[in-house]
C-alpha cells in the first residue's frame, strides 16, 4: 500500500499536490472539483490589501464622478444596500470553501502596510482558514533602499503577524535577494512555519506598434523548476520551516523532483489552468504508478532524498555546476 | 411607534408614502420628479414592503403616457397603483385621467408641478402642468413644505379609496420637491391607522376580473352619453367633506390639523392673499412678520383645489376682509384671469348670490413665480400693498419688471423678515467636489443631532461641465417657511477659488459675517489675489475671513478633487452653530454611515482630511483699504454684439432676473454662435500642439467634443501678423504641399477632458510618454494662446470644394459650426453632433428630442450652434421628447413642397432669367460640395434676375429661391427618444420614405436626467430603475429598421473606426431616403473616465458587443448585399469592455451571481448577433434570395 501522505505547516495531508493561489480559487465549485480529483490541500487567491483600497477608491470616484453640479443630474448610479468590496467577500469566501470541502484550506495575503497585513491576518484566522500564506509580492524599486531594509521589513512583518495570529504561516517569497538562505532561515527563526518558492512576478512586455506597456498572464513552463529544486535541496534540512515548491510543477515527475529536493508539497497552477482541475487526478496517478515502479512505499520516504545533504556531490548545487555547464558549452559556427 | 425625526426632501416624502400604500406603481424619468420613481424603484429593489407586507411591483414604462395607461389597467383590475410626474409627463397622462376619474377609480398621483415648454422648455417649478389637468375630474390636493407632502400624500391616498375619486397630490416643483428639510417621518402604523382595509377591498371587488365578469368603457351615445356623465355627481359633491374628515383623523392619529383651506393671520384682517403651495409658507411667514406691525392682513392657503369647495373656501376667509390677491403660478393667456383666480371670482360671487356672503370683497388676481422664479417676503409685501391701494392692480405680475404691458408691481427687495435667531450659510462650490454632498450631511447632523429646524436648497447649473452650485442652508430653533433664496447670509464660504473674478459672491454676506475661501495661497497672500469688488466688501461689512488651501489638504489625504469633507470641517470650526468637538465627532460619524459601504480606505481618507483641516485654516488679517490690480471679469467681452452685451450678459453673470420683459425675444427665438463669448476658463490643464512630431491626422480634431482644436490649412502669407507663439507647419497634404498647418486650441473655452491626447496616435520616438498634443497647465499659456486663438480665427476657412470630405484628416478642416457647447467634458456626444455641422451644417435644419442634446445645444444663456462667415448654419430647433421625429418630418415636408413650388415657378420666369439658368437650377447635380457652390451662384444669379420685377411669380419666387440648394434635415436625440417615448413616432417617419437623417446619440440610459434604464440599456447594466442589473437584452433598433428594407442604417462608433463613421454619415445624407445612424456614445452615466472613452468604444467594437456596419438600400438596387460589416467577429470576451465600465461593476460588487448570470446571457447574445448580422452580410446576390 503506497502512502502520499506529507505534513506541511505542521497539517497532514493526504497526498504533496496542493493547488496553489489562482483565478480557479475564487469559485467554490472548482475548489470542490480540486478535491474530488485528490488535491490534498488549496492556497486560495490572494487577498491583496493594495486592489481592496483601490476597489474601494475607483467606486467611491465613480458614484461621485460629474455628481450634483447639474440640476436634472444629481448623480448617475442607484445607491446598492452593500457592496462586495473590500475583505469581507473574500473571507466570506474562505467561510464557504470550508464549507464545501474537507481538505485543509490555506488563505493568502499580499498587504501594504503592518497594520493591514495584521488586520487582515486576524480576519483570516477568524473566518477559519488553516494556515495563512503571506503573499510579500514586493519590488524593491526604490534606489534609497537596500537589500538590509527589505530584509528587515519581511522579518518585521512575519514577526508582527506570527503574532497576532495562531494558525501556521507560510512566506511566500521571490528570489530576489543577494543571500537567500540567509533570509531563508532568518524568516524562518522569525516564525515562519514554511517557506514557498518561489513567487513569479508578472514580467511586463513592450508592444511594439503601439509602444506600450502590456501586462498579460504568462503561465509558468517545467523549465521554471529548476531553480526552485536547487534551492529547495540546498535549504532542505538546514532551515526549520516547511518547503514548498510553486512554479514549474507540471507532471507527477516534477512533484518527485520536488519531493526529492526536500519540498513537503509541490504546488500547482498552471498546469491546472492549462488542462482543468482534473489534471490533479492524472498526476496522482502517474505519481502512484511512478512510485510502484520503482518501489517506493511512501513519499516520506523520498524527501530531500536529493537534497544538497543528502545528494553524494553536494557541490552540484552550487558553483561548480555552473562552470561545468560552461565547460561543456561549445558555440555554433 | 415613535416617529423618527429625517431630513429628506420631498420627492423622498412622497414616494415614502405612496411605496407604502401601493402595489404596481408606473414610473417615467421626468425633471424634477424622477426621484420619486427613483426611490420607489430602488427600494423594491432592496425588498422593502408596503404596509401589507408584500414589495410593489415597479415598472418602468417607455413614456408617461405609458405609465399613465399601466396604472390604469392595474386600477382596473384592482391594484392600488401609483406614478409620479410632471410637466409635459403630466400631460401625456391627460386622457388616462379623464378614463381614470370617469371611471370613479381610486389612485393618487404625485406631482412635482412644473412649467411647461412653451417659448421654451424650462424643467422649474410653476402649477402651469397641475392647472393644465384640473378639467379631468382628478381631485386636487397641494402640499407646502416637505413635512406637508409626506403627510397630504398619505391623506391623499386614504380620500381617493374612500372617494373613489381620484386624487392629484402636487408641490412646488425643485423649490419644494427638492428641498431638504428635517422632517417628522410617518410610520407603518401611522398608515395603517389612516387606510381603511375595507375600502381597499371594495376597490378589488370592482376590479374587471374573468371570475365576476363585467364590461367597462364602452362606447355611448347622444341618448344617454350625458346622462352617464352627470352620474359621478354625489361623489363629487362628497369629496370635500370626506377629504377634511380624512385631515381631521390624521389630526388625530398624527397630531397635525390641516384642513381644505387654511387661513393664517389676523382675525379681523382687512387684506388677504389667496395662494397654494410653497408661496403659501412665504406669505405666511410675511404675514407674521406684519402683524405685530399693526397690518390687518392675512393668508388663505388653498390645500384642495379640486373638487373646490365653495362653501369652505368662504367659511375660511374671515369676515372682515375687504380685499382679496389671488396669486397664481401660471399663466393662461387670453384669459380673463388665472383658473385660481377665477375660481376665486366665481366662489364668491356665488356667495354673495346665495346670500352666504354679506358683500362681494374687491379681489385682483396676479401671477407669480413662474418657473421657479424667486418669490419673497418682498413680492408679498408688494401684494399687500398693492391691496391697500384705492385703485389696485389687477391681472399684475410680481417678481419681474414687465416694461412691455406693465403688470408688474415694484417691490423693495432689501425687505426681508429673516430673523436674528436664523443661521443663514451659502456655499458656493464646483459640481462633483461635493458641496452638496457635504451640505446635505450638515442638515443631517444639525437637524438630526439638535433640537434646532434645518432646511436646505440647492441652485445648480445647466451647464454639464465646470458648474457652480449655490447651496442655501438655514438652521434655527422654529419651524423654518422661508422658500427662498438666502439673500443675507450670515456665513458665505467660496469653495472653488477661480468663482471670486468671475461672480459677486459677497452682495449676501450680511455684516460681521463670516466668509471662508479655498484657495491655493495662504493667509499673507491671498488679499492681493482678491477682485476689488470683494476686497471691498470684506472691508465694508468688517467680515470675519478665513482662507484653507483645501485643494493641497485634499491631495494629501488622498481626497483627490473632493474637498466637501475639508470645508465642511472648517464650516463646523469657525461657524459655532455646535461646539468643534462635537461637531467633528458627527462629522465622523457622517462619513462612516455615508462612505462605510464604499470600503474602509475610503472612510478612512475622509476621516484625515477631517483631521488635517482645522491645522490649515488661516484666520486673514486684512489692510483697511482696497488694493487690488484687477476687478471682476466681465461676463462677455466688450467686442461681444449687443445683444450679447444686453440679455444673454447678465444671465451668464447670475443677473438674469434682472432683465425685463422687453429684453426678452418676443417668441422665443436666439441668435446661433453666442458660446463663444462666455470663455468659461473651466480647464485646468490644456493640450499643447507638437508640430515637430504632429502627423496631421485629425484625430484629435475630430474628437474634440467642444469644438475647441481645430486645423486649418493657408497660404504662408497669412503669417505675416502672427502672434510671437504662433505655430505652424508644412502642411502633409500631396495637394496643399505650398501650404501651412496649424493645429490651434480654444484655451478659454477648452474643457481639460484630454479625450484628444488620449486619441493622439503619435508618440515620441525617444520619448514614449511625449504625444503630438500634451496637456499642459492652462493658466501660464491662457493669455498667449488666447492670441493665438484669435489669430487663428482669421486665417480664412478651408474652400470645401478643394478637401475629400470622406477622409478624416480632410474633413477636419472644416469649420464646425457647433462649438463650446456646455456639455460634460470628453462627451461622447457631441464629437457626432460637431461632425454633422462640419460635414453639412450650412444647409442643415436639425430637429433635436429633448435631452442631453438640446440642452447643451439649446440651454440659455448661449447656444453652442454657430454660423460660418456667409451667415450660414444650422438651424436648431426642439419641439418635445416624445415627437421629435415627428417634428423633424414636418420639416422635410416643408422642403419637399417648397421645392415642388419652385419647380412649377421656374419655367413660369424663364424669360426673365434665362432657359439656361431653369434647366440648370433644375438639373443641378448637388452630390457633391463643388457641385453645392455651384447651385449657390444660380441661386444667386436667380435672385438678382428677380429681385427688380414686381410680378407676383417673381416675388414669390424670389421668397422660396433658397429652396434649390440641397437641404439636409437632422433629426438627433439620445436613446430615451429613439427607443422609448419616441419610437412610435420614429417608426412612422423612418417608414414614410422621406428624406430625412435620423442620428441616435445612444448613451443608453436617459443621460439628462440621471441615466434611467431605457431599452437600449445593455443587459447586465446598472442603471436607475434597474439597481439590480438590467435582466433582458438591448433592443437593436439597428436591425429594426433594416428589415424594411428602403432605410439607409448604419451602426458606428468613432472611437473604434473614425473613417467608417465619416462614411456612414456622408452615405446617410446622400441617400435620397430615411436614414438612421445610432451612434455609440460614451457617456458619464457609464461610470468611465471620459478621457478614456474612444478607447472604450474600441473594445466595445472589438469584443463583437457593437459591430459596426452600414445597410445601404442602393446596393441591393445594383444587385448586390446592402449590408456591409465594418467589423470583425469578436476577438474578445465580453467582459474585457464590460468591467471598465462602474455600470457593469456595480452590480458585479453588489450580487455577483447576477452579474455572472446576467455577463454569460449577455455574450450570448453578442454570438448570436454577430452570427445573424453575419449571415445577413455574407448571403449571396442582394441577400433577397
Amino acid at each position: 500500500m503506497l502512502d502520499l501522505t506529507t505534513t506541511y505547516l505542521g497539517l497532514k495531508l493526504k497526498n504533496p499536490i496542493v493547488p496553489s493561489s489562482s483565478p480557479l480559487m475564487q469559485k467554490v465549485d472548482n475548489i470542490k472539483h480540486l478535491e474530488d480529483a485528490g488535491a490534498a490541500a488549496v492556497v486560495l487567491h490572494s487577498l491583496f490589501e493594495e486592489q481592496i483600497i483601490k476597489e474601494s477608491n475607483i467606486l467611491d470616484h465613480y458614484l461621485n464622478y460629474g455628481t450634483e453640479g447639474f440640476w436634472e443630474a444629481l448623480s448617475f448610479f442607484p445607491e446598492q444596500k452593500s457592496y462586495n468590496i473590500g475583505a469581507d467577500a473574500y473571507l466570506d469566501h474562505i467561510r464557504k470553501v470550508k464549507a464545501a470541502v474537507k481538505i485543509p484550506v490555506l488563505a493568502s495575503l499580499n498587504g501594504v502596510s503592518i497594520g493591514g497585513w495584521i488586520k487582515y491576518a486576524q480576519k483570516i484566522e477568524q473566518a477559519g482558514a488553516d494556515a495563512l500564506e503571506l503573499n510579500m509580492y514586493y519590488l524593491a524599486a526604490d534606489p534609497a533602499q537596500t537589500g538590509a531594509q527589505v530584509e528587515q521589513m519581511y522579518l518585521d512583518l512575519v514577526r508582527a503577524v506570527k503574532a497576532s495570529v495562531k494558525i501556521p504561516i507560510a512566506v511566500k517569497l521571490s528570489l530576489h535577494f543577494s543571500a537567500f538562505a540567509n533570509i531563508a532561515q532568518q524568516l524562518a527563526q522569525a516564525g515562519a512555519n514554511g517557506l514557498v518558492v518561489f513567487n513569479r512576478f508578472y514580467q511586463p512586455d513592450f508592444d511594439l506598434e503601439n509602444l506600450e506597456v502590456v501586462h498579460d498572464l504568462e503561465l509558468s513552463t517545467p523549465d521554471l523548476l529548476r531553480v526552485r529544486l536547487r534551492w529547495a535541496a540546498m535549504l532542505h534540512g538546514k532551515i526549520n520551516a516547511d518547503l514548498a515548491v510553486t512554479g514549474g510543477v507540471h507532471t507527477a515527475e516534477d512533484v518527485l523532483k520536488c519531493m526529492m529536493a526536500g519540498a513537503r508539497v509541490a504546488m500547482m497552477t498552471s498546469a491546472l489552468l492549462e488542462h482543468g482541475t482534473e489534471h490533479v487526478r492524472a498526476v496522482l496517478g502517474d505519481l502512484a504508478a511512478w512510485m510502484q515502479k520503482h518501489e517506493y512505499e511512501s513519499i516520506t520516504q523520498m524527501q530531500g532524498s536529493m537534497s544538497q545533504k543528502s545528494v553524494a556531490y553536494p557541490a552540484a548545487f552550487e558553483r561548480a555546476n555552473y562552470i561545468k555547464v560552461l565547460q561543456s558549452y561549445r558555440p555554433a559556427i | 411607534m415613535a416617529r423618527t425625526k429625517v431630513t429628506l426632501d420631498a420627492n423622498e416624502a412622497a414616494a415614502y408614502v405612496a411605496h407604502h400604500l401601493s402595489e404596481v406603481i408606473a414610473i417615467y424619468p421626468i425633471t424634477p420628479s424622477s426621484t420619486m420613481g427613483e426611490w420607489a424603484d430602488q427600494w423594491s429593489a432592496e425588498g422593502k414592503q408596503n404596509i401589507w407586507g408584500t414589495v410593489p411591483l415597479v415598472v418602468e414604462m417607455q413614456s408617461e403616457g405609458g405609465a399613465a395607461g399601466a396604472v390604469h389597467g392595474a386600477l382596473q383590475t384592482g391594484s392600488l397603483s401609483t406614478t409620479f410626474t410632471a410637466s409635459q409627463g403630466l400631460l401625456l397622462m391627460i386622457p388616462n385621467m379623464f378614463k381614470i376619474a370617469g371611471e370613479l377609480t381610486p389612485t393618487v398621483f404625485h406631482v412635482s408641478a412644473r412649467a411647461l415648454a412653451v417659448q421654451a422648455l424650462s424643467i422649474f417649478g410653476d402649477h402651469s402642468d397641475v392647472m393644465a389637468v384640473r378639467q379631468t375630474g382628478f381631485a386636487m390636493l397641494a402640499s407646502n413644505s416637505v413635512q406637508e407632502v409626506m403627510d397630504t400624500a398619505l391623506i391623499a391616498h386614504a380620500a381617493t379609496l374612500q372617494s373613489r375619486v381620484p386624487f392629484l397630490h402636487f408641490f412646488d416643483g425643485f423649490r419644494t420637491s427638492a428641498e431638504v428639510m428635517k422632517v417628522e417621518q410617518l410610520t407603518d402604523d401611522d398608515m395603517r391607522a389612516m387606510i381603511d382595509q375595507d375600502l381597499v377591498r371594495a376597490h378589488r371587488a370592482r376590479a374587471l376580473s374573468p371570475d365576476n365578469p363585467v364590461l367597462r368603457g364602452t362606447a355611448q351615445n347622444p341618448d344617454v352619453y350625458f346622462q352617464g356623465r352627470e352620474t359621478v355627481n354625489p361623489f363629487y359633491l362628497k369629496t370635500p367633506e370626506i377629504v377634511q374628515k380624512t385631515m381631521d383623523k390624521f389630526a388625530q392619529v398624527v397630531g397635525r390639523q390641516y384642513h381644505l383651506f387654511d387661513y393664517v393671520g389676523a382675525p379681523d384682517a382687512e387684506r388677504v392673499i389667496v395662494v397654494m403651495c410653497s408661496g403659501a409658507e412665504i406669505a405666511q411667514e410675511t404675514v407674521e412678520y406684519l402683524l405685530p406691525k399693526g397690518e390687518k392682513v392675512g393668508v388663505l392657503k388653498v390645500r384642495l383645489y379640486r373638487p373646490f369647495s365653495v362653501e369652505h373656501f368662504v367659511k375660511a376667509l374671515p369676515a372682515t376682509v375687504k380685499s382679496l390677491a389671488v396669486l397664481d403660478r401660471t399663466k393662461e393667456p387670453g384669459s380673463i384671469g388665472e383658473p385660481l383666480y377665477q375660481d376665486v371670482i366665481t366662489a364668491l360671487a356665488e356667495s354673495v348670490a346665495a346670500g352666504s356672503l354679506p358683500a362681494m370683497p374687491r379681489v385682483i388676481g396676479g401671477r407669480y413665480g413662474l418657473a421657479s422664479k424667486e418669490f419673497t417676503p418682498a413680492m408679498v409685501k408688494a401684494v399687500f400693498d398693492e391691496l391697500k391701494k384705492a385703485q389696485p392692480k389687477n391681472h399684475f405680475t410680481v417678481g419681474i419688471n414687465d416694461d412691455v404691458t406693465n403688470t408688474s408691481l415694484d417691490f423693495d427687495p432689501t425687505f426681508s423678515t429673516e430673523g436674528k435667531e436664523i443661521v443663514r450659510a451659502m456655499f458656493y462650490g464646483l459640481g462633483a467636489d461635493g458641496t452638496v454632498g457635504a451640505n446635505k450631511n450638515s442638515i443631517k447632523i444639525i437637524g438630526e443631532d439638535t433640537d434646532n429646524f434645518a432646511q436646505g436648497y440647492f441652485v445648480y447649473d445647466s451647464k454639464k461641465s465646470g458648474q457652480m452650485t449655490t447651496s442655501h442652508l438655514r438652521f434655527g430653533p422654529k419651524q423654518i417657511r422661508s422658500s427662498y433664496l438666502i439673500t443675507s447670509a450670515n456665513f458665505v464660504a467660496c469653495h472653488q477659488f477661480s468663482f471670486t473674478e468671475r461672480y459677486d459672491l459677497l452682495s449676501a454676506a450680511d455684516p460681521g459675517a463670516v466668509f471662508l475661501l479655498n484657495a491655493p495661497f495662504g493667509p499673507d497672500e491671498v488679499w492681493d489675489h482678491l477682485p476689488r469688488t470683494m476686497q471691498k466688501q470684506i472691508i465694508d461689512k468688517k467680515l470675519k475671513f478665513y482662507v484653507i488651501d483645501a485643494v493641497k489638504v485634499a491631495k494629501e489625504t488622498g481626497m483627490g478633487g473632493r474637498i466637501n469633507t475639508i470645508m465642511q470641517t472648517c464650516f463646523f470650526a469657525i461657524s459655532g452653530v455646535l461646539p468643534r468637538t462635537e461637531a467633528i465627532d458627527a462629522i465622523k460619524h457622517a462619513i462612516e454611515k455615508t462612505y462605510s459601504k464604499r470600503g474602509e480606505a475610503v472612510v478612512q481618507k475622509n476621516f484625515a482630511a477631517v483631521d488635517a483641516s482645522l491645522s490649515n485654516l488661516y484666520e486673514v488679517k486684512y489692510p483697511n483699504k482696497v488694493t487690488s490690480a484687477f476687478d471682476l471679469r466681465p461676463a462677455v467681452p466688450a467686442e461681444a454684439p449687443a445683444f450679447v452685451q444686453d440679455v444673454l450678459a447678465p444671465i451668464v453673470a447670475g443677473k438674469g432676473d434682472t432683465l425685463p420683459v422687453s429684453k426678452m425675444p418676443i417668441d422665443g427665438t436666439f441668435p446661433l454662435a453666442t458660446t463663444q463669448w462666455e470663455r468659461r476658463n473651466i480647464a485646468i490643464d490644456i493640450p499643447v500642439w507638437d508640430e515637430k512630431i504632429c502627423i496631421q491626422c485629425g484625430k484629435c480634431v475630430l474628437v474634440c467634443p467642444h469644438a475647441t482644436i481645430r486645423s486649418k490649412v493657408y497660404d504662408e502669407k497669412y503669417l505675416a501678423n502672427a502672434p510671437a507663439t504662433f505655430k505652424s507647419t508644412a502642411a502633409r497634404w500631396k495637394e496643399f504641399s505650398t501650404q501651412k498647418y496649424t493645429l490651434q486650441v480654444a484655451p478659454e473655452d477648452c474643457t481639460g477632458c484630454s479625450l484628444c491626447v488620449e486619441t493622439c496616435p503619435v508618440k515620441d520616438k525617444s520619448d514614449t510618454k511625449h504625444k503630438a498634443i500634451n496637456m499642459m497647465p492652462q493658466l501660464p499659456l491662457r493669455e498667449p494662446e488666447a492670441k493665438n486663438w484669435e489669430f487663428f480665427l482669421t486665417l480664412p476657412e478651408m474652400d470645401r470644394s478643394k478637401v475629400n470630405v470622406g477622409l478624416v484628416k480632410d474633413s477636419q478642416l472644416l469649420e464646425p459650426l457647433f462649438e463650446f457647447s456646455g456639455a460634460c467634458g470628453g462627451c461622447g456626444e457631441t464629437p457626432y453632433v460637431k461632425l454633422v455641422s462640419q460635414l453639412f451644417g450650412d444647409r442643415a435644419l436639425v430637429a433635436n428630442a429633448t435631452g442631453c442634446s438640446s440642452i447643451y445645444g439649446g440651454n440659455l444663456p448661449t447656444t453652442p450652434w454657430a454660423k460660418n462667415k456667409d451667415g450660414r448654419g444650422p438651424t436648431w430647433s426642439n419641439s418635445l421628447f416624445e415627437d421629435n421625429a415627428e417634428f423633424g418630418l414636418g420639416f422635410r415636408l416643408t422642403i419637399d413642397k417648397r421645392l415642388e413650388y419652385a419647380r412649377e415657378l421656374l419655367p413660369q420666369v424663364a424669360n426673365l432669367v434665362g432657359a439656361e439658368l431653369v434647366d440648370a437650377l433644375r438639373q443641378a447635380d448637388q452630390s457633391n460640395e463643388a457641385g453645392i457652390l455651384q447651385q449657390r451662384g444660380r441661386v444667386q444669379l436667380l435672385k438678382e434676375k428677380l429681385q427688380g420685377n414686381k410680378s407676383l411669380i417673381a416675388q414669390e419666387l424670389l421668397s422660396i429661391a433658397d429652396v434649390f440648394v440641397k437641404k439636409s434635415v437632422w433629426i438627433m436625440g439620445g436613446d430615451g427618444w429613439a427607443y422609448d417615448i419616441g419610437y412610435g413616432g420614429l417608426d412612422h417617419v423612418l417608414a414614410s420614405g422621406r428624406n430625412v437623417n435620423v442620428l441616435v446619440l445612444d448613451t443608453e440610459v436617459y443621460s439628462n436626467t440621471g441615466g434611467q434604464m431605457s431599452k437600449s440599456t445593455p443587459r447586465g447594466a446598472v442603471a436607475r430603475f434597474a439597481a439590480g442589473g438590467k435582466p433582458l437584452p438591448k433592443k437593436d433598433l439597428a436591425m429594426i429598421a433594416m428589415t424594411y428594407g428602403n432605410i439607409y442604417v448604419a451602426r458606428v462608433a468613432m472611437g473604434a473606426n473614425d473613417a467608417q463613421t465619416i462614411r456612414a454619415f456622408i452615405e446617410a445624407e446622400a441617400y435620397d431616403g430615411p436614414s438612421l445612424i445610432v451612434a455609440y456614445s460614451h457617456c458619464i452615466a457609464h461610470g468611465i473616465d471620459l478621457a478614456k472613452g474612444m478607447e472604450q468604444q474600441k473594445l466595445a467594437v472589438q469584443t463583437g458587443y457593437w459591430p459596426l456596419f452600414r445597410y445601404n438600400p442602393n446596393l441591393a438596387k445594383e444587385g448586390k448585399n446592402p449590408l456591409t460589416l465594418d467589423s470583425k467577429a469578436p476577438a474578445l470576451p465580453l467582459e474585457k469592455y464590460t468591467y471598465n465600465e462602474t455600470r457593469y461593476t456595480q452590480l458585479m460588487q453588489s450580487n455577483e451571481e447576477a452579474a455572472e448570470r446576467l455577463l454569460k446571457l449577455a455574450q450570448e447574445d453578442v454570438n448570436k448577433r454577430w452570427k445573424m448580422y453575419e449571415n445577413w452580410a455574407n448571403a449571396p446576390g442582394n441577400g433577397s434570395k
